[in-house]
């Protein structure tokens, strides 16, 4: 059973990554304290690198993890006994709480991540500090590396860290799955958390760097275990398959210099075929079985551009009928900037732009460089330049990071040095 | 412990508007209604610790000492408070969700007003 000394290394990391947040989930579940269990488990972690090389990786190193932890915490609980009275009654709460759904047949640790998913995207929690908070504790990056992800000092992230798990601790946000009365309520706030930081890694609001995969791959991570705790949520299933059909995107949309490629001048060669074929396969999951969601009906979009050849031989009118779906489930402006756009490809940028003008007293749009940039594109279309320009200049003062402004500016320039018509790509 | 903000109706804090309105409509004996309701629910969910309804804004005066020592004292609450406490109730319920079910249920949250869920501070034992 003996394992080689790299190996164990390798083994514990591997351990460490995929067993963290079950392993903080179920401690919390039982100790009712996220600090408490944050401090055992990397003890812990540290307890294993020890024992590992020496003794072999355990047949079960999640168990073994389990165990180590809870035995260290209540060495804890007895040093410090205030610690010991809040710990009690806390105690109490947990096993008032539902009980923990059931185990997995091959697995010997019940999964308790559902709870700790809920709590770090409790609506009680600042907006900023719930995708961190999932990252640390579900994900299990360390501060540093949360701190990075959202491009934050990690002294502020820290700090954002610290207050947020102070007020779960003291305003009692409780870790429990809710009650299929409130999961509707709910989950969509644990979706938009893993979406956000989805959407972080897929085009990052501010910084250098266009995209983010680690972080997009981080949210992929965390919903595929959400799909496996909460199979029967199909807007989980949705969710996951939006993500997958996107990011299979990634290569292709970023050029040799780090520039914003647009879908229309991708290499679709180098979409990711076999991240497709299974966000494809998710998408009917997602769409049977009750009425749409709006993850669901997104993945759908994204499933119709990831199949087409080009752009030309793009589903259209199926796109545009998917977005008045959209439309109907929720009548945001941005989602109908986005029907504009497909309908534009559909019918011509005469009608596109007639939509988009019908849009431009929307308070939500006015500052939304995608905005501007997809009216300066339909109106350089129609060869009303001098429009276009200004347009972009708008989307310009908008855009948040450089590769977008970059983009921006190579499409202002040519609407000052026309380019013969379709020789816009290269 | 829950605290019953209602909307100020403007800057002078002429915020008790409401339930006890002079009108007499059916519509605020209604809502009488709905609070003696919510006052019997949270005494029967033996959640109830204490709870006080506040006193008209009219007659509610502030008091401020400075660093010198000099006590200020003004007619009614902060001008620039947009909301009016209007009353209080102190549960004792075992997490914030139970908490926010409870203030959600409050006829105070309704309308222009809103509840405020705060844990009292444990100073240990």
């Amino acid at each position: 059973m003996r394992e080689q000394a790299s190996g164990t290394g390798r083994a514990v990391e591997s351990v460490f990554r995929e067993e963290h947040g079950r392993l903080l989930a179920s401690l919390v579940q039982r100790f009712g304290d996220l600090d408490l269990a944050e401090e055992v488990a990397s003890e812990a972690i540290e307890a294993a690198l020890v024992h590992w090389p020496a003794q072999g990786v355990p047949v079960k190193p999640g168990a073994w993890l389990l165990t180590t932890a809870r035995r260290k915490a209540v060495d804890r609980l007895r040093r410090d006994q205030t610690y010991a009275a809040r710990l009690a009654v806390l105690q109490v709460e947990a096993d008032r709480a539902d009980p923990a759904p059931p185990a997995d047949a091959d697995a010997d640790l019940p999964d308790e991540r559902l709870q700790l998913f809920f709590t770090c995207a409790h609506p009680a929690l600042p907006d900023e500090a719930r995708g961190a908070l999932m990252l640390r504790c579900l994900a299990g990056l360390t501060t540093p590396e949360v701190a990075r992800a959202y491009l934050v000092p990690p002294a502020t992230m820290a700090q954002r860290i610290v207050r947020a798990k102070k007020k779960i601790r003291a305003a009692r946000i409780p870790f429990r799955v809710p009650g299929t009365d409130e999961l509707p309520v709910r989950l969509p706030g644990v979706l938009q958390v893993l979406y956000s930081v989805f959407t972080e890694g897929y085009a990052a609001s501010s910084g250098p760097d266009l995209q983010r995969p680690d972080l997009a791959e981080e949210a992929i991570r965390l919903a595929r275990i959400l799909r496996r705790l909460l199979p029967a949520e199909r807007e989980v299933t949705g969710l996951l398959a939006l993500m997958l059909l996107v990011h299979a995107r990634r290569e292709a949309r970023t050029g040799p210099d780090g520039e914003l490629v647009l879908l229309e001048d991708q290499d679709r060669g180098r979409w990711d075929r076999a991240m497709i074929e299974e966000g494809l396969a998710l998408v009917p999951v997602a769409l049977t079985g009750g009425p749409p969601g709006l993850y669901g009906v997104q993945a759908a979009i994204a499933a119709l551009h990831d199949e087409a050849a080009d752009l030309e031989t793009t589903d259209w009118p199926q796109i545009v009928a998917l977005y008045e779906v959209m439309l109907a489930l929720d009548p945001s402006p941005v989602i109908a900037l986005n029907r504009a756009a497909a309908v534009a490809m559909r019918d011509g940028p005469h009608a596109g732009l007639a939509l988009l003008d019908e849009l431009a007293d929307e308070e939500r749009l006015r500052g939304y460089h995608p905005y501007h940039a997809a009216r300066a594109d339909l109106l350089q279309r129609l060869g009303r330049l001098d429009e276009a320009a200004a347009a972009y200049r708008r989307a310009l003062e908008l855009a948040g990071t450089e590769p977008e402004r970059a983009h921006l500016r190579r499409r202002l320039g040519a609407t000052e040095s026309p380019a013969p018509n379709g020789v816009m790509d290269t | 412990m829950l605290l019953i903000n209602a909307g100020a109706a403007d800057a002078n804090g002429a915020g008790a508007e409401g339930s006890e309105g002079s009108e007499g409509s059916e519509g605020s004996e209604g809502d009488f209604q709905e609070w003696v309701n919510y006052d019997k629910a949270v005494r029967d969910a033996g959640i109830w610790v204490s709870g006080e309804s506040l006193a008209d804004l009219v007659t509610a005066t502030t008091v401020r000492v400075g660093p010198d020592g000099q006590r200020s004292v003004v007619d009614g609450p902060f001008a620039e408070t947009r909301e009016v406490l209007g009353g209080f109730y102190v549960i004792d319920v075992p997490n914030l969700d139970v908490a926010l079910d409870w203030a959600a249920r409050c006829p105070g949250a309704r309308g222009s007003g809103s509840v405020v869920v705060r844990p009292v501070a444990d100073f240990g034992a």
